[in-house]
Order: structure tokens, then C-alpha cells, then sequence
């Protein structure tokens, strides 16, 4: 059923309007202000048009940084959905094992970033690390300070860690929703486990899952706490994801005008992204499907 | 196809605890024929849908033994019995299409791809799906649905009984016909054992061969439609057999005779006079009992409110304070307030707490 | 109270979910909605109630226009096929919610409560939760609380959809009552034709949202004005066949010829359809009947009554008979009819003759 359009409704909504005009309209107005001027201190400011647009875009060290952006946002993706939906799909259905499992995956979820970081970086230390040391002694070269492909590991692998219990949760949320004939009925019908998965719970899994993906991917593609506490974007530029060049820019440098624009085009890319998975994710709802053998 | 025989079969979900109290399924015994229509008819909460889940092996009874045939299957999980259920509301997989819905038992047991596509398309043609084979299930109508749901039971020719759970509930009225009478044809085109579980008499007679009527965990009677209605074993079954249900009126017996009030009725047989501990009832169905104008036959009754229902009506009576339904003719002329009740004696039966008395020949 | 709608249409998405529906509903009367599912029946109530506003038309209750005003300011009150109650609450606190919200005195909400408890027979259950009673008590205590706010008007939709037949019977024959105790106007949507004819009242025929006929309930019955009506208001549904007329027969393909004679011979040659009542099919010939052939597709027999499917050279009919009556699939057979129990409608779908009323009436 349709529901009423009510007028009253936007009365209700103007205050949270107000917020979100205050907490993000002003300050991005702010941005797009800088982002088309120079400035080299004691406020004065000088008219740059695009410049630092088509600099920035022609930048290495901006496509670098992207580069390696998207392929961390890749990973995490291609790891944290399919790992989120195994645990769920494992995780028990009733007794006393669901409070249990639930307060489990829950945990990491409730570490505030910076501290996720510091214990990562503190565990993989070869000196006192737990992780760290544990591999150093067999023999294993784990150096996340030295070595691009073990801070690589280390990023990764504390972003699964402190993440998929997310993708767990809303999982489990959604499988908890299908009712119990379905199951019944594809039994019935001598269904395997696998189709199962994939006509029952998966199509029921979707709307849940895009929510899944676009939460992960935002928060993915922004991450800039963890590694920076772990490898300040080292060793080298290797882990210097868009966010930590931008805060380098913008705190490090100064650079307020590119630093700006940087942040415009760094917002524009999520936002097309998030719109992108959204179009193909519910595309399919529509679509013919399966088709006849 | 299988003959279903079900041995002492209790059951409780709460364990074995030994009181009767806790079972949702008291003893009952039933043996089901090879290619039979049954129906499991009674109120929600009687068992009969516990019943259901023992039969499919989505339950196992706490007490009893369930055979297909002569193998014991009481423990055997449900993808081993080959059967096949529809449920209360309609299960099919929206991703796919009608086609490939009706396909997967196939698929899933490894049917090769063109023996699939010649069982699919004859189905569909007796089903009338043939025109919606290449759409997806999601957008379809709830009738349409459920006749998927029945066609991934009858792709299946080794299935031993196919279960039926209220099918009809979330069908408009219009639309049941058309598919209570499809459904009674396909089970004589395919020769299945099919149990349909219903609290609707009318489903559960038409569609039926024979009924189960089960109160209380227990069964009160196994019929056919036609005994159920004339010589209902239990009031429970008068009562909820036909609509308006029996009259149920307390009585003395006298020879052949009951007594209601100062009344006299002939019953045509002679039964046991009262004891006094049980609780003696005479049980007439309103289709067997007729409103007079004459006064020289008959009890003198008051007429209350008559509820006109189309093809009959049915007037409310009352016998010195006792109601009664009586079912009138659609062009019966009804005048004044009072009338005379006419029993149809060979339809008027004694009950002893609540069981039919078969009483003897005069 | 008096409710009038006047020519309410509601579109969704540019479709038309209710066109053009105008009735007029008077207090202390039982005014039913009934159609198939996705009539617009729901549409309907939850214009009334004022939970929807109407796309165009207006809404009036005693000569006042409400159509805007939202459900809140209204003096409304709606139960749902769902059993809604509040879980926590005993069966008493449940009734008096209404009346608590509106800040009555604790004597008044004590009598008021006990009065509506006793007439839907919940005296007994007052101190118990919701979920420890049957289906039928859970929706009595629905009902009771929409009774007892005493609202105007009372919409009730589908109420007994979900509960098991017998109870389903026993609250049918206790609503009329029920109902006549209150001054409300109630409006009760239902997809059963023997709903609506138990109920009595009025009843408005549904289709495709619109209202196809608004009148006494039993003379919507007997009396339907167009093909649509009788159609929506028939169980078994009603038999009909395409028939062209000429001078004193009826002539179906090759395969059906009627005779017929008195009024029925005078009307207009042409193009009609035919409808009979599934209780008007006979399966023996009787003075004054026709024949017709036909096959038999599927007989389902309920221990007093048969229902016989007859194939009538591709149309499907039902003939409901008194008694056993069994035949096999495919058997060949002669149904009867008393060409004087035809509605006869014109091309149109209009009405243009139907049987006499029985005497009496």
C-alpha cells in the first residue's frame, strides 16, 4: 500500500536538515571555495580557477594514491562480503549459541579506530609483537615497517579483522527473515546446499547485501586512521591510501588549494561508485534471470 | 506412490514425559491406501498439522512408527521419503522462472536436459502454465503460485504421497473452485496418494475420498464425505461437519423414543435407556429437519430470524427455549411466528457422551 | 454520524487503484465491501478512515468536508485480518487503551470496558494476555476495542479471514447483534459472497475498483444490476453463456437451443448473456426446463451436496444438487434449466431481465 504523502513530514525533518546543512553543506561550500584559490598564508588569498583540478588530475603521485585506493577497497570487498556471508550462513539459529556468537562478532565493531590500530601495530612488531615475533622466530621475514607486501598484509588483514563482523551481522539479520517453509520446501525438492544458497538465501540475502557493500565499500575507500597509526603510510609511499595523502597535502604541506580540490574529486568518485553498485545491484531485481536451460 | 501406514504414532514436544496432557498427538492408528484422496480435517491446534510434519519427516513422532509401503521411514529424514508438500502460502523460488521452478526437483536429481524439458512442457500444458513458462515466479498471483508449488510435487514420478497444508487459504473464493476442481482431476490423472490438511469441510469433502476428523490430538471418525454427514460418530463431527452444524438438544431415551422437555420424538430404533451418569444427546442436522404449517404433525416451535444465504435458508427455531437451525428451501413460504418441527427420524441420532449409540432395530 | 463519498477516485502511480466510487453510508448500519483481492476494497476503508487521501472527490460526514483531515481528528476505528493486540497487556488493559489515551476517569473506563467485554463474551478472559487465547478470542478483543471507543464509524477489514471456519461461522452469527447494539456505521470488506449474505446490511460489489452496484444486500443479490455484479456476488460463481435470441429461443453455437415463452420471448432479438445460479443447473428435467449438453469435467461431493463441473462447449459450469450425486470425468450429460431463473444481461453487461422473487418476500 502507497503511503500517504504528508506534508507535516518535512516540518519533522527540518531540524535534522539544519544539522546536516551545518555539519556538511558549509564546510564542503568551504572546500569549494579553497579548491579554486592559492593562498600562501596570512589569509591571502589569490583566484586559481581549475587549475588545481587539472594539476591534480594529471598528478602521479594523486593516480598512485587512487591506484592504490581502489585496489584496497578491491580486496577488502572481494574478502569481507563472501568471508561475512560464510560466518553467517555457519553461525547457529537458535539456543544458546546466538547471544554467544552475537556478542563475539560484535566486539570488534565497538574498538574505536585508533586503538584497532595500535593494537595491530603493536601485535605485528617483531620486537614484542605477539604476530610479529611468533613469525620472525620461524623464520618468516614479517617487517610491516620495511616490507610493502607484509604492511600491505597487515593493513588488510586488521581491516577484515575489525570489519566483517559487520557484514556478518547484517547477514545473519537477513537470513533470519526467511521463513522456515522455504527451507522445507527445498528439501522437498532434493535441493543441494549449494542451490539452496544460491535461489533461496542469496536472493533473499540481496537488499541486505547491497547495504553491506556500499558500507564497506565508503568506509574502505575513506580509511585513513588504522593505517596511519600502523605505518604512517609506509614503508615509502606504499600504504599511502588517497585519505592519508590528503591529510599529509592539506596538514602536512598546506596546500590548502589542492588539498581541496583533491577532497572534491575524492567525494565525486565515492558518490558515482555508490551509485554505480546501487544501479547494478538493484538493476537485477528487473531482470530476466536464469533463463530456461 | 506409496501406501502410508501409521503405527500407535504419539507425539509431544515436549519429550516422552508420560502425561497424556503433554501430548499434541495422542495414539492414533491410520492406513492410507496407494493412490488415495484423504483429508485431515479439524480445528487449529487438534494435531493435524503435526500429523503432517510425522508424515513428511519434518517431525519425528516421540511414540510410534510411520511405513511407506512396508519400509519403516520413522526416523528417515524428509529429502530421502520423496515427498512433496504445498504450503499455506505459496513457496517458489522468485529468481527463477516457472520453468526452471518447476525443473529443479529434476535438476536436483540429476535428470538429463531434454527428458526435463518434455516432462516440464506436458506438465505445464495440464496445469495451464504453458503461457507463463518463460516469466519469472516473483510477479506472479498467489493462484498461480500455488499451482507451481504442486507442479514441482507432480514432475516428480517417484513421488510416494504429496502433502497438502490449507493450499487454499490465501486463494479468493472465485478462484478455489477453479482450482479444487483442477486439483481433483490432476489426482485422477496421476494417481498419487495426496493428504490434504484443512479446517474448511468444504475443501476437505470435496476434495476427499475419505476424512480424517481429528479434536484434541485424537481421532473422532474416518469417513467418507457421506458418513461424516449422516452418521456422524462423535457431536464433535456433527457439530463441525456441515454448516449450520447438528442440533445438539439434551434428551432422556425411552424405549424409541427421546425425550426433549415434555416432547416426544420417534427415533425408529430402540436404544438403552439413561443411566443417569452419562449424558444422553439427540443430534438432528438442520438438512433433516422440516418446518410445518399444519399443526397435526410435529413440535410446536417459535421462528426466530431467518438468514437467507442464497441458494437456502436457514431459520432460526427455538423449542421451548432450545435453539435449533432449520434449513428451508429458497421458495419455502415461511408465515407467522410459529410453526411445527418435523424430524426426519431415520436421521436423528442418540449420542451417549458425545458418541453415537447404535441402538436396535425396532 | 453519515458518511458520503462523492465521486472519490485514488490513482497510485498513475494507476487507478479506485475510480470514481460515490456512496452514501447512514449510522447504525452494516455496509459491506465485497470483491476479489485487489478490488480496491482495503484502498477503500483507508480512504474512509482518512489514512489516504483521495486523488479527487470529496469526503463529507454530516454535510462536513473531511477529505483532508488526517485519522488522528477523526472518530474512527478499524480492525485488520491480522490479530492486532498489544502483547503485553492483559485483555483488559487492551480494551481500555483507547479509552486511557483519551484520558477518561478510571470508573468510566472500568464500566465502558466491562459493557463491550460482556457483549463479545471476553467477561471471563479480562485478566489473561492476548496470545494464552484462541484465534476468535484475539479477534474479539480487536473488536471490542474498536467498539469501545465508540467511534462513528467502524471499518473492519477482512476480520475473519484468518481464523478457522467453525469460528468463523459462530462470529458471523454474532456480528449482526453485535453490531446492532452500537449506532456506529460499519463497513466490512470481505471476498465471500456467503460472508456478505449472512451479514446482511448493505452491500457495494467491487471490481476493478469501482463500486458496481450499492444496495440492500439481498437485493444486490437477486437483483444484481449488471453481469459485474452478479459475477462478484456468487459462490459457487455464477454459470453464464453467450446466447443469441431469436423470437422464442435461445441458441448457444450449435449446441444449445432454449425455448422460451412469456416475458422472456419478449425481449428485443439479439445478443445476450445468460446467467444462471449454480442452484438453478438441475441434473433432472422437471416441468418447464431445458436441456443442455454438456461434459462432465469434475464432481466434488461434500456428504449432503454434489457440485458437478460441466464443460458446456468450452464454458465451465457448476451445478449444485441436493444429495450424491457421482459421476466419472468425461461422462456425457444433460443439465436442465428453467429458463424463467435466467438473468439475462445485454452486450453491455446491463441487466435487461431477471427471475421473478419468490413469494413471500
Amino acid at each position: 500500500m502507497e503511503r500517504q504523502v504528508n506534508q507535516k513530514g518535512w516540518l519533522m525533518v527540518l531540524p535534522a536538515i539544519l544539522v546536516v546543512a551545518l555539519n556538511a553543506v558549509i564546510p564542503l561550500m568551504t572546500v569549494v571555495n579553497y579548491s579554486v584559490q592559492d593562498s600562501f598564508g596570512n589569509n591571502q588569498f589569490f583566484w586559481a580557477g581549475m587549475s588545481w583540478f587539472v594539476e591534480l588530475l594529471h598528478s602521479e603521485r594523486f593516480h598512485a594514491a587512487l591506484g592504490r585506493q581502489f585496489i584496497f577497497s578491491a580486496i577488502i570487498l572481494l574478502i569481507e562480503i563472501p568471508l561475512g556471508i560464510i560466518i553467517a550462513l555457519a553461525m547457529p539459529r537458535k539456543g544458546w549459541g546466538v547471544p554467544v556468537c552475537l556478542v563475539l562478532m560484535a566486539l570488534p565493531l565497538l574498538i574505536p579506530w585508533n586503538v584497532v590500530g595500535t593494537i595491530w601495530q603493536i601485535f605485528g612488531r617483531m620486537d614484542i609483537g605477539l604476530l610479529g615475533h611468533t613469525l620472525a622466530s620461524l623464520g618468516i621475514n614479517y617487517n610491516y615497517t620495511q616490507e610493502p607486501i607484509a604492511a600491505w598484509l597487515t593493513v588488510i588483514i586488521m581491516d577484515v579483522w575489525h570489519w566483517t563482523s559487520l557484514v556478518v551481522l547484517l547477514c545473519y539479520a537477513g537470513l533470519s527473515s526467511i521463513p522456515d517453509v522455504y527451507y522445507q520446501a527445498a528439501r522437498i525438492d532434493g535441493a543441494s546446499r549449494w542451490a539452496i544458497f544460491r535461489y533461496i538465501q542469496l536472493p533473499k540475502l540481496k537488499r541486505v547485501l547491497l547495504i553491506a557493500v556500499l558500507l564497506r565499500f565508503m568506509d574502505s575507500f575513506m580509511i585513513y586512521t588504522e593505517p596511519f597509526v600502523v605505518t604512517g603510510g609506509g614503508p615509502g609511499n606504499s600504504t599511502t591510501f588517497l585519505s592519508i595523502d590528503l591529510v599529509k597535502m592539506a596538514i602536512g604541506q598546506f596546500d590548502l588549494g589542492p588539498a581541496a580540490a583533491m577532497s572534491l574529486i575524492y567525494f565525486l568518485i565515492i558518490l558515482l561508485l555508490c551509485w554505480i553498485f546501487y544501479t547494478v545491484m538493484s538493476l537485477e531485481d528487473d531482470e530476466p534471470q536464469g533463463g530456461v536451460l | 506412490m506409496a501406501r502410508i501406514r501409521l503405527q500407535n504414532i504419539a507425539h509431544s514436544y515436549v519429550g516422552d514425559t508420560g502425561n497424556l496432557d503433554d501430548f499434541a498427538l495422542k495414539k492414533l492408528d491410520l492406513t492410507w491406501d496407494d493412490g488415495g484422496a484423504y483429508a485431515l480435517l479439524g480445528p487449529s491446534g487438534c494435531g493435524k498439522s503435526t500429523l503432517l510434519n510425522i508424515i513428511s519427516g519434518l517431525l519425528y513422532p516421540t511414540r510410534g512408527k510411520v511405513y511407506f509401503d512396508d519400509r519403516e521411514v520413522t526416523t528417515l529424514p524428509t529429502e530421502e521419503r520423496n515427498t512433496a508438500q504445498v504450503f499455506q502460502f505459496p513457496v517458489v523460488y522468485d529468481t527463477m522462472t516457472v520453468f526452471d521452478n518447476l525443473a529443479f526437483p529434476l535438476k536436483n536429481r540429476g535428470v538429463d536436459g531434454k527428458e526435463i524439458r518434455r516432462r516440464v512442457t506436458e506438465l505445464a500444458e495440464m496445469l495451464d502454465l504453458q503461457n507463463d513458462l518463460k516469466r519469472k515466479a516473483q510477479g506472479l498471483t498467489a493462484d498461480v503460485k500455488q499451482k507451481i508449488s504442486l507442479g514441482r510435487g507432480l514432475i516428480r514420478k517417484d513421488v510416494n504421497v504429496i502433502l497438502f497444508d490449507e493450499p487454499l487459504t490465501v486463494i479468493d473464493p472465485q478462484l478455489k473452485w477453479e482450482l479444487r476442481s483442477q486439483l481433483k482431476k490432476l489426482h485422477k490423472q496421476f494417481d498419487f496418494t495426496m493428504i490434504y490438511v484443512t479446517h474448511d469441510q468444504t475443501e476437505a469433502l470435496t476434495f476427499a475420498d475419505e476424512v480424517v476428523v481429528m479434536y484434541e490430538g485424537e481421532v473422532v471418525q474416518v469417513g467418507t464425505p457421506e458418513e461424516l454427514f449422516n452418521r456422524p460418530n462423535h457431536t464433535f463431527v456433527g457439530y463441525f461437519i456441515g454448516s449450520p452444524g447438528m442440533n445438539i438438544l439434551p434428551c432422556t431415551v425411552r424405549g424409541d423414543r427421546a425425550v426433549v422437555g415434555k416432547h416426544e420424538i420417534p427415533l425408529g430404533r430402540i436404544y438403552k435407556e439413561s443411566t443417569g451418569e452419562t449424558k444422553l444427546e439427540l443430534g438432528v442436522r438442520p438438512e433433516f429437519l422440516t418446518l410445518s404449517t399444519s399443526s397435526d404433525q410435529g413440535l410446536p416451535v417459535s421462528i426466530g430470524r431467518i438468514d437467507d444465504i442464497g441458494h437456502l435458508r436457514v431459520a432460526q427455531v427455538s423449542l421451548d427455549g432450545l435453539p435449533l437451525s432449520v434449513v428451508v428451501g429458497e421458495n419455502e413460504i415461511l408465515s407467522g411466528q410459529s410453526g411445527h418441527l418435523v424430524f426426519d427420524t431415520p436421521h436423528a441420532n442418540i449420542y451417549a457422551d458425545g458418541h453415537l449409540q447404535r441402538g436396535e432395530a425396532v | 454520524m453519515r458518511l458520503e463519498l462523492q465521486n472519490i477516485s485514488k490513482l497510485v502511480k498513475g494507476d487507478p487503484h479506485i475510480s470514481d466510487v460515490s456512496l452514501s453510508l447512514d449510522a447504525g448500519t452494516i455496509n459491506i465491501l465485497l470483491g476479489p483481492t485487489l478490488a480496491g476494497k482495503t484502498t477503500l476503508l483507508r480512504l474512509m478512515a482518512g489514512l489516504e487521501r483521495p486523488t479527487s472527490g470529496r469526503l463529507l460526514v454530516d454535510g462536513h468536508d473531511v477529505t483532508g483531515v488526517p485519522v488522528q481528528k477523526r472518530n474512527v476505528a478499524m480492525v485488520y485480518q491480522q490479530f492486532i493486540n498489544y502483547p503485553n497487556l492483559s485483555v483488559f488493559e487492551n480494551i481500555a487503551s483507547p479509552l486511557r489515551i483519551a484520558g477518561l476517569p478510571k470508573p468510566e473506563i472500568e464500566s465502558k470496558v466491562h459493557k463491550v467485554a460482556d457483549l463479545l463474551q471476553l467477561v471471563d478472559t479480562l485478566k489473561r494476555k492476548p496470545q494464552e487465547l484462541s484465534g476468535g478470542q484475539q479477534q474479539r478483543i480487536a473488536l471490542a476495542r474498536a467498539l469501545v471507543k465508540e467511534a462513528g464509524l467502524v471499518l473492519l477489514d477482512e476480520p475473519l479471514a484468518n481464523l478457522d471456519y467453525k469460528l468463523r461461522e459462530e462470529l458471523r452469527k454474532e456480528l449482526p447483534k453485535i453490531f446492532s447494539q452500537t449506532g456506529a456505521i460499519f463497513v466490512y470488506a470481505t471476498t465471500e459472497p456467503s460472508e456478505a449474505l449472512l451479514l446482511g446490511g448493505n452491500t457495494a460489489t467491487l471490481h476493478e475498483g469501482r463500486v458496481s452496484q450499492f444496495g440492500p444486500t439481498i437485493d444486490v443479490f437477486r437483483r444484481p444490476d449488471n453481469l459485474t455484479t452478479a459475477r462478484v456476488f456468487s459462490d459457487p460463481p455464477l454459470n453464464t453463456l453467450p446466447i443469441a435470441k431469436k423470437n422464442n429461443v435461445l441458441v448457444f453455437k450449435d449446441q444449445v437451443r432454449i425455448p422460451i415463452n412469456g416475458r422472456l420471448a419478449e425481449i428485443a432479438d439479439g445478443d445476450y448473456t445468460i446467467g444462471v445460479r449454480p442452484y438453478h443447473l438441475y441434473l433432472k428435467a422437471a416441468e418447464g426446463t431445458a436441456a443442455v449438453a454438456g461434459e462432465v469435467t469434475v464432481t466434488e461431493i461434500t456428504g449432503s451436496n454434489s457440485y458437478v463441473h460441466v464443460d458446456i462447449g468450452g464454458i465451465r459450469w457448476v451445478a449444485f444438487a441436493r444429495g450424491i450425486h457421482e459421476y466419472e470425468i468425461g461422462t456425457s450429460i444433460q443439465v436442465y434449466v428453467d429458463p424463467t431463473l435466467f438473468y439475462i444481461f445485454d452486450t453491455s453487461g446491463k441487466l435487461v431481465h431477471a427471475p421473478a422473487l419468490p413469494e413471500g418476500r
